[in-house]
């Protein structure tokens, strides 16, 4: 089966980031296939690479990444929901003249168009929100 | 773009402000569109605030976007399923909701309601015949 995997809600104050986590874990383990993960809404930030969790808390933008690292995951930040909310590349900071990105390893920053593509084709859309 | 045509649900639960889901649910459903697939919207709980007419926003500093429902049609997006048990609920008739018309292609562009009442069991079955749901 392969899955596409929508989080809306942000860390930490949701634990929707942590259930789609331990889902694409356990469906990769089974097998299935994870054809992408689009972070929407305040979903996009667990893609920034500046929270500092306390350090007996679990490192959820880090979980990502690692296991983006190792299952050569496709992690999309929504363009749109990130600019409003701060979340940015080394291109949009160019683009957009500010003076930093804040993008951790293993996601890049797309479209909406993202998430429709995902949906065509995906067998399952499964969204992680409130 | 896509020579699959998959039926996509955009389920619209919120107020329109208050939140940002609605807005940005709105986002989602006009990017779509560029994709020519087979889409729906629902309004239920809270969601069916969004259609209601005479909304102004000047007093919370809030964007109104509540024009954007009745350009749908432009995108071919012409059914708008409300649930007439969350309409109850929050004391609304169809009457309390905007006018949203799209012009038919098929018959000679004849403009037709998008709003489509339906009632809460019959809304689990248009959520059943669907590939692609995605909740606000």
């Amino acid at each position: 089966m392969k899955f596409g995997i929508v989080v809306s809600e942000g860390p930490y104050t949701h634990q929707a980031s942590d259930s789609a986590y331990n889902f694409v874990k356990a469906a990769l383990a089974k097998g299935h296939e994870v054809s992408r993960v689009f972070f929407y809404h305040d979903g996009v930030n667990v893609g920034t690479r500046l929270s500092i969790p306390p350090q007996d808390d679990r490192q959820i933008q880090e979980q990502w990444t690692a296991l983006a690292k190792e299952h050569d995951l496709d992690l999309v930040i929504c363009i749109a929901a990130a600019q409003r909310r701060g979340l940015l590349d080394q291109n949009e900071a160019d683009r957009q003249g500010k003076d930093a990105n804040n993008i951790a390893e293993g996601f890049r920053i797309s479209g909406l168009g993202q998430l429709i593509e995902m949906g065509i084709q995906a067998d399952r859309t499964i969204t992680f929100g409130d | 773009m896509s020579e699959q045509v998959k039926k996509f649900l955009y389920v619209n639960r919120k107020a329109p402000y208050g939140t940002i889901y609605a807005q940005e649910s709105l986002e989602v459903v006009l990017i779509g569109a560029a994709f020519d697939q087979d889409v729906s919207m629902a309004f239920l709980d809270d969601g069916v605030f969004q259609l209601t007419k005479g909304q102004d926003t000047k007093g919370i500093g809030l964007k109104n976007f509540s024009a954007t429902f009745r350009a749908l049609g432009d995108y071919e997006v012409t059914k708008l399923y409300v649930e007439k048990e969350s309409l109850d609920e929050r004391g609304l008739t169809l009457d309390d909701l905007q006018n949203i018309e799209y012009e038919d292609e098929d018959d000679d562009y004849a403009e037709k309601p998008s709003i489509r009442l339906v009632s809460r069991a019959e809304m689990a079955d248009v959520m059943a015949e669907q590939d692609v749901v995605l909740s606000f």
